[in-house]
């Protein structure tokens, strides 16, 4: 008994050490110059996110956009017994996820089991415990050859893994698997396209759009910057917003044609872009050697 | 020593309720707002949290040509109404579902690949002195065209 109630004791000093820092910390912010038009947004505005394409959405795109499946673009399986640390893992099951959701577009049987397989172990190792079952093992070798099936095995996967940190208060580990898919997508993309034949490539329209998923990315590593891994990888994906930076793209105001119910509306804008092969060049490579920095052990 | 523990364990069971409650918003938005999606493929990403009355919460995504869209926003039936808006980079407005009876989805579809914000507010009850709090989640899902 004498030890449980030092137990609780040293749970209750570091709950109030953590309320003291916190309100510490509130003290400081309110020492900052702000309106009270900004007061009175960031209360009424209790949470703001920043979505990135989920590793379904990009197999999507690039299915989409005409490519193809090369088995060679993607981290082997086997590479995964060499992340140790929190940040190689989490962003390595976020580049698996993404590879998975490649495999599972393009109705790789097996390689869809395996890069499963390879995504339980990391999430596990995250300590991330309900993104993978048996059942759900089991569902997908039951269902290889419904692609919405296995889609959606794979959409839940990814939604149980991203869920399970954000509640547990490890937006960190979020952000690094997040990051880790996402230039897993922009990886596979920039390997696929024709660099020699950048006017009218779908691929090469679907890489410049991730202009705007990146400026949201950038911001989301942003808010987490005071983690040093995250530090890391946003000194890293920097780089590659260096470059989307000199890419132009201009946009008029979006106008809709106001949909009838039940009916979809359509959004509608024009639209000029200007890269250069020497640029498209430049990115490719680029996110190829960080990428492969990502994989590297 | 006997008297300190029942205290203790409640301070300790008060910092485990927020992830209990941020649980259930996970069940809540599978289990819920996920149907909503009806036909279209999930996406996977998951955004959910607790808003009390009154309050909002921005949700910044970009959309791309080539695939038909829904969103479907949703809230704990203790809330009153959720109203969303989306609006592009400039805050110009594109869709509020009260014009559309608060309907809890949209579909869209973008000529070319746009980024857009969608603010979501939950309204404050008509009966006064109830000051709920619930979970609110925000899905999409995708169709290839």
């Amino acid at each position: 008994m004498k030890k449980l109630g030092a137990t609780l004791l040293l749970l209750l000093f570091l709950f109030g050490h953590s309320c003291r820092d916190t309100s510490k910390e509130k003290e400081e912010e309110f020492e900052v110059d702000v309106t009270v038009e900004a007061m009175e947004e960031l209360a009424r505005v209790k949470q703001v996110f920043y979505a990135l394409p989920s590793p379904v959405e990009i197999a999507a795109l690039l299915r989409s956009s005409g490519a193809i499946y090369n088995e060679d673009l993607l981290n082997p399986v086997e590479n995964a017994a060499n992340y140790l640390t929190t940040k190689s893992i989490a962003l390595n099951l976020g580049i698996y996820i993404t590879d998975l959701s490649y495999a599972g577009f393009f109705d790789q049987t097996q390689a869809s089991i395996n890069y499963m397989a390879i995504s339980k172990e990391l999430a596990e190792r995250l300590g991330i415990m309900d993104a993978v079952d048996r059942h759900t093992l089991e569902k997908l070798e039951a269902n290889l050859n419904n692609r919405d099936v296995v889609m959606d095995i794979i959409s839940e996967t990814y939604l149980n893994s991203s869920a399970f940190l954000q509640e547990n208060e490890r937006e960190t580990v979020a952000t690094m698997l997040f990051a880790g898919g996402f230039i897993e997508g922009l990886f596979i993309a920039t390997s696929l396209a024709d660099e020699s034949n950048i006017e009218n490539n779908a691929l090469v329209d679907h890489i410049v759009d991730q202009k705007f998923s990146l400026e949201l990315l950038m911001k989301l590593l942003e808010d987490n910057i005071h983690n040093d891994d995250v530090a890391d990888l946003h000194a890293k994906i920097d780089r590659i917003w260096e470059i989307y930076g000199e890419i132009e793209i201009s946009s008029s105001p979006v106008s809709v044609e106001r949909d009838k119910e039940g009916e979809t509306a359509v959004l509608s804008s024009s639209r000029e872009v200007n890269i250069t092969p020497g640029l498209f060049a430049e990115l490719k490579d680029k996110v190829k050697n960080i990428r492969n920095s990502f994989v590297s052990y | 020593m006997k008297r300190i523990i029942p205290v203790l364990l409640f301070w300790v069971l008060l910092t485990l309720i927020p992830a209990n409650i941020n649980g259930q918003c996970k069940i809540f938005a599978k289990r819920v707002c996920k149907v909503e999606l009806g036909s279209f493929m999930h996406d996977g990403n998951y955004h959910a949290a607790i808003l009390e009355e009154g309050e909002e919460a921005e949700l910044y995504k970009t959309f791309y040509a080539g695939q038909d869209y829904r969103l479907a926003i949703c809230g704990d039936d203790n809330l009153y109404k959720i109203e969303f808006t989306v609006m592009d980079t400039e805050r110009n407005e594109l869709y509020n579902n009260s014009d559309n009876d608060f309907n809890a989805t949209w579909d869209f579809s973008p000529v070319n690949s746009e980024q857009l914000l969608i603010s979501v507010k939950v309204l404050p009850s008509e009966n006064n002195g109830a000051d709920n709090s619930g979970c609110v989640a925000i899905m999409f899902g995708f169709t290839e065209k």
